[in-house]
């Protein structure tokens, strides 16, 4: 069991007015968590005690931000279980992590006519890349469908492996419907028919036990801000063999052995991949992020918001006109995105920005998954460790109150 | 928020009142915002002296950016071209009677953005216009 009032003492933001008298009800973590004093901890510190650049000096202030960098790399690895540290790349966050396997991945292994398989409900960041790459490259894009009800049609993908894709990248949970999908079900048949997988866990790896080696997953890319850590910082995981063999991303320091005039030698893993003085401090904040929720457990942080997007459906649902996009609860992580008829998305933003309340409205960089659905924005309110029950309810007044203005 | 949804915008937005689509028209535009998905299109008939007579517009966003459209298309009936190219942002912000922050002023502005790039033949709407 998760000790709620507990943790919302860690979070110094969740104490805030927005207004005098008007508390913060902050249900847009789906965009980007809250930080817990913890993480705001240990990058002070890093910075007042320790700040020097890794990798390169002798001095004892170089050792020490080495040390704590490759510390913070080593607990990254144990919270996704990958079998060495070396497997996990830093990046500025999840796009960059992708647009990475993009460029140097996919322009080793891709030829014209190759087909890549990624799903309706992608968020642009696992789009626009493999767009790039199709044009320049003349390959094929296929799309897994989305159901009316807003899971992926597996029935459709094992049609789409018949055109021997090389790639399979997809989203473990999605930013908009919330719908976890079976990812070690999906890996297992891509590498069925020799495809590699990327999945993406911008929404997974903060919300759910993510354990890249029981998936099975070929790459894993995630952001340290959605998961209590800062900006700036973000991961792609590959498995060793893929990243041994892939050409280098960014040129620069640090991910060479040897320079010459004209030419160079790639560093080993993960510098190879690490070009230029990485976001140190960032890297340190995250490694503080996934010791926080390791020390909660992630399984107790999935029961919990279990139990909450089900009351928060069970409360939706019962507001005449709301409509909730995505999954019933069981499928689905703690967001709900809805509209409804009487007010557009921005308004309902609005009116419950007037009342504390914190949703983001928008297409939410899936711009295709609303075309499907035929509306051109939802409102989305989405949940983590730190909301409470009271907060879903000050959500629905908000809503009344929209009804109200606009009714 | 009293102030933000006054009357006017919540009853142009209810009631709009120059809602819809002119064909043939003299001049016709359409563009979106591409943060939040709004959509407005705006047609214009003008006379021999270039003088606005009949306006109308169509879209799909918020209660700021459609309010501000109808608004916007009323104004300019009996206006000529080059008065419709010389609208300022504070022009709009007079008819809808607000102040807005910077996300929401985007939202107003967009009608004026998609009017002005129609009325100077441009291939695109750039938030220069509306600056």
């Amino acid at each position: 069991m998760l000790d709620v009032e507990k943790i919302r003492r860690d979070f110094p933001v969740l104490n805030r007015e927005v207004r005098p008298g008007v508390p913060l009800v902050y249900l847009d973590s789906t965009a980007t968590s809250q930080k817990p004093r913890q993480v705001l901890e240990a990058m002070d510190n890093f910075y007042r005690a320790s700040n020097a650049n890794i990798h390169r000096g002798i001095h004892t202030l170089a050792e020490e931000a080495t040390a704590s960098y490759e510390s913070a790399r080593r607990r990254i690895a144990a919270f996704i279980n990958a079998a060495h540290a070396h497997e996990i790349i830093f990046t500025r966050n999840t796009t960059e992590s992708i647009n990475l396997v993009a460029y140097s991945w996919g322009r080793a292994n891709l030829q014209a006519g190759d087909v890549i398989v990624l799903t309706e409900m992608e968020h642009h960041s696992n789009l626009v890349p493999w767009q790039i790459l199709a044009a320049e490259r003349d390959l094929r894009l296929e799309f897994i469908p989305v159901t009316e009800e807003g899971l992926l049609d597996l029935e459709a993908y094992h049609r789409l492996l018949d055109l021997r894709p090389k790639l399979v990248a997809f989203t473990q949970m999605s930013n908009v419907l919330g719908t976890i999908n079976p990812a070690a079900e999906i890996i297992a048949a891509a590498h069925q028919v020799g495809a590699v997988t990327l999945v993406d866990g911008a929404q997974s790896v903060p919300h759910i036990p993510v354990d890249v080696q029981a998936l099975g997953a070929d790459f894993l890319a995630f952001s340290g801000h959605k998961m209590l850590g800062p900006s700036g910082i973000g991961v792609l995981y590959g498995r060793t063999e893929l990243l041994e063999a892939m050409p280098p991303f960014l040129g620069g320091g640090d991910m060479i052995k040897r320079v010459e005039l004209r030419s160079f030698t790639t560093n080993a893993l993960p510098y190879k991949f690490e070009a230029g003085t990485p976001a140190i401090a960032e890297a340190i904040g995250l490694g503080a992020a996934v010791d926080y929720l390791s020390a909660v457990g992630m399984q107790a942080i999935e029961q919990y918001e279990r139990e909450m997007i089900a009351y928060v459906l069970e409360r939706l649902e019962e507001i005449p006109g709301v409509r909730v996009f995505g999954p019933a609860a069981e499928h689905k992580g703690a967001v709900a995105s809805f509209t409804m008829p009487e007010a557009h998305a921005h308004d309902i933003s609005q009116v419950l920005d007037e009342l504390g309340v914190a949703v983001r409205a928008g297409h939410h960089c899936a711009m295709p998954l609303h075309t499907k659905f035929g509306i051109p924005a939802t409102a989305r309110a989405s949940f983590y460790l730190y909301n409470t029950r009271q907060e879903v309810d000050r959500l629905v007044e908000g809503i009344y109150r929209v009804k109200h203005i606009f009714g | 928020m009293d102030d933000l949804y006054r009357e006017l915008i919540i009853d142009r937005y209810k009631n709009p009142q120059f809602r819809g689509q002119l064909d043939p028209a003299d001049i016709t535009f359409e563009d979106d915002n591409p943060y939040c998905g709004d959509h407005i299109r705006v047609d214009v008939r003008l006379d021999e002296n270039n003088v606005v007579t009949e306006a109308r517009y169509s879209g799909e966003g918020c209660s700021i950016s459609q309010a501000s459209a109808d608004l916007l298309i009323e104004y300019i009936h009996g206006k000529t071209l080059d008065e419709v190219k010389a609208l300022t942002k504070e022009d709009v912000l007079d008819l809808l009677g607000i102040q807005l922050g910077p996300v929401r002023l985007k939202c107003a502005l967009l009608s004026l953005k998609v009017l002005k790039a129609g009325a100077y033949g441009l291939g695109e709407a750039t938030d220069d216009l509306v600056e």
